[in-house]
């Protein structure tokens, strides 16, 4: 176990973690154009708006590094909000019950999907999918296209609010100390037999079965902490940016670009879960920087895909070219390659 | 209907996986007629069946390509934005003119291709996720779209608009021409050489490529063909609306394909199924939207019930795949000679498409 910081930072380094270039590519360019932008508020600001993104991010890691995939998490945080401003409706001393209840309903999908998937062996494309229109109906069908009700302000001190007059930064947001507590918590996570286990099943779970992993819990897991963590940013985003129907449409291809980008290999079995991390930073960054460049609207999809297509094949290519280096120099291949987190 | 799985388990197993999902097509359609029928209505009035044909033309022609693509082992994102497109570059071109047809249509479909071309390069030269690939290559379509077209553009020719309105008897003229390229479909991975390296790449690309099957060449054309067929709808929706239209990329195509591709007992990973499944899909699907049309199930309900009905179905598949397993030699579970499981290269090439 490579706990030491020459092994962090050589992981930095290594190409395997690209995002992390990037990322401080696109900041660079950021604080080029605005100056303004590295002061201590601007960042905070912009990381509580990083933050639901990134605890998506996370979540859609588990489960993507066990080979799976959970398209869901969009249309969950979408459902968690609605249904949340519905049953508070302004009412401060509802807030925790409704918390409670968010939290118990993302594990509740996060469940069904992680056990239709391994139990009913649905592939989790499908099985999301699934999950994603029953969850979209719902929501439309229990807004009627507007949502109604509003949140508590307590609801929405998680994602607004911080500690407020700490010296030289003004405001700590909850928010970040938020991604902060589950960022070190995953890392911690992965570190533990179960992440281990996680890796091995998404490298080669027929392995991993043989070697005696119990893959359908594994993987249940895997879905449930990403329901869990979708709870988690529908109350970040929900505190943040408020109630509307379209709340978290299309986060779960943000999400999932977001991780891709950082380094991790769809299919499962390789890839860092704060390089995932660094992904959703990299991914709102890219938003801010058009919005200093005052890229019109229009043309950023276009860019986003660009992006993503040239940082996946740089990775891919990067990826086969050291797989092989490596295969002719040493016997056993992977070693720098390996993804132990 | 050819079986579309392999002919040693139709010989063996009582139903094939295409029997099952016509099987479970007549099942819906039964019910359905029932249902319907006790609401004091008919399912199978003249209307209705020209209502569920039409859904499953536009469907069809992208859950065809799609299944193409997916038996490569890879994944086409992607045909929703090509279908916005297509249908623009074709209305746009006609501009209303009679005598531009063919050149708007060739227009269209050599886009269409060219956005295929581009699909299959980056999934096998620059080896990008094919999920990943066609999600960057639709946003960068979307971007065009919405940078260019703000709203429905351009003019079809009134005689192009018999392409979506003309019928035969009860049967939409759309809807044949989907069934006869879903034959030609069928005919091209049954009868060519292309057609059978599809199954190969897709069943295993390592062993195609070392079987001396050129396996980037096989999925750029799958791409081409996915995205040719998602041209098609494309003109079909530019005939229906007599405009082009980019609003149309967000009726969530790319999902829905894949969604009647694996209803259709096409299996996600590759290398087993076929298109005659996928059309029996398709049907499935329309006659839902027909059954909870006539039946005014509240839109937001039938979203749920489809989630539902697509995810019990595909369990359905995987649960009898399971339990006909030990009858076989091989199965779906790869073969018990892979090398050791620490393996990374290896591992690295098994793992190439989406899990």
């Amino acid at each position: 176990m490579r706990t030491t910081v020459s092994g962090i930072t050589s992981r930095i380094l290594s190409s395997n973690a690209t995002v992390f270039v990037l990322l401080a590519v696109i900041f660079a360019v950021v604080f080029a154009l605005n100056p303004g932008f590295a002061e201590p508020m601007s960042l905070m600001a912009f990381v509580k708006k990083a933050a639901p993104l990134i605890l998506l991010a996370i979540g859609q890691y588990f489960v993507i590094v066990s080979g799976e995939f959970d398209l869901s998490v969009g249309s969950l945080v979408g459902a968690q909000v609605v249904i949340a401003a519905l049953l508070i409706d302004g009412n401060e001393s509802a807030t925790l019950p409704v918390i409670l209840l968010m939290f118990a309903g993302g594990i509740v999908v996060g469940l069904v999907n992680g056990l239709v998937t391994t139990l009913l062996k649905v592939p989790s494309i499908i099985t999301t999918l699934g999950t994603m229109l029953v969850l979209y109906g719902a929501i439309r069908w229990l807004t009627g296209g507007a949502p109604t009700g509003s949140l508590s302000t307590a609801f929405r001190a998680a994602g607004r609010q911080g500690v407020d007059d700490v010296p030289l930064i003004g405001q700590l947001p909850w928010a970040l100390l938020i991604v902060l507590v589950v960022g070190v918590g995953a890392v911690f996570l992965m570190r533990s037999p179960w992440g281990r286990t996680l890796i091995a099943v998404g490298d080669n779970d027929q392995a991993a079965r043989f070697a005696g992993a119990r893959v359908w819990w594994v993987k249940t897991a895997a879905f449930t902490l990403s329901g869990f963590l979708a709870t988690g940013a529908g109350i970040l985003i929900g505190g943040y940016a408020g109630v509307t129907a379209q709340v978290g449409e299309g986060m779960e291809f943000t999400a999932i670009t977001a991780v891709v980008l950082g380094g991790v290999v769809l299919g499962g079995g390789r890839g860092w879960v704060v390089a995932a991390m660094a992904g959703a930073l990299t991914v709102e960054a890219l938003f801010t920087l058009f919005n200093q460049l005052s890229v019109p609207s229009t043309v950023r999809p276009a860019a986003q895909g660009l992006i993503i297509i040239a940082a996946v094949a740089y990775a891919a290519i990067d990826r086969a070219r050291r797989a092989r280096t490596v295969t002719e120099t040493h016997p056993t291949p992977r070693h720098t390659d390996v993804a132990t987190p | 209907m050819k079986p579309t799985s392999s002919t040693a388990t139709a010989r063996r197993a009582p139903l094939s996986t295409t029997t099952v999902v016509y099987l479970a097509l007549l099942g819906i359609l039964l019910v359905g007629g029932i249902v319907v029928a006790a609401t004091g209505d008919t399912l199978f009035s003249n209307a209705n069946l020209v209502d569920m044909l039409t859904r499953s033309s536009l469907l069809g022609f992208i859950a065809i390509g799609q299944t193409l693509v997916i038996l490569c082992r890879s994944l086409d994102l992607s045909v929703g934005y090509v279908v916005a497109l297509s249908s623009l570059v074709a209305a746009t071109t006609m501009d209303g003119d009679p005598a531009r047809i063919p050149l708007a249509m060739a227009a269209a479909l050599g886009v269409a291709a060219v956005i295929g071309l581009v699909n299959g390069l980056v999934v096998t030269k620059l080896k990008v996720n094919a999920f990943i690939a066609t999600l960057g290559v639709g946003l960068i379509v979307k971007g065009y779209l919405d940078t260019w077209y703000a709203g429905p553009a351009g003019e079809v020719a009134p005689a192009f608009q018999a392409f979506g309105y003309t019928r035969i008897g009860p049967l939409p003229l759309s809807a044949i021409v989907m069934v006869a390229l879903a034959g030609a479909g069928i005919w091209f991975l049954h009868y060519t050489r292309t057609g059978h390296h599809m199954f190969a790449v897709g069943g295993d690309t390592d062993v195609a490529r070392m079987s001396g099957v050129r396996t980037d060449r096989t999925v750029i054309v799958a791409h081409i063909l996915c995205a040719v067929a998602a041209g098609v709808a494309g003109l079909l929706i530019a005939s229906r609306f007599g405009t082009g239209s980019a609003l149309v990329y967000d009726d969530g195509y790319d999902l829905e394909s894949i969604a009647a591709v694996v209803l259709g007992g096409t299996y996600l990973l590759g290398g087993r199924g076929g298109i005659g499944g996928t059309l029996g899909g398709v049907f499935i699907l329309a006659t839902l939207d027909t059954v909870f049309n006539v039946l005014s199930v509240d839109p937001f309900i039938k979203d749920v019930l489809r989630g539902v009905i697509i995810i019990a179905a595909v369990a359905i598949y995987a649960r009898r795949r399971l339990t006909r397993k030990p009858d076989r030699f091989g199965g779906h579970v790869d073969p018990p000679p892979r090398p050791a499981p620490g393996d990374g290269a290896e591992a690295a090439h098994v793992k190439g498409g989406v899990a």
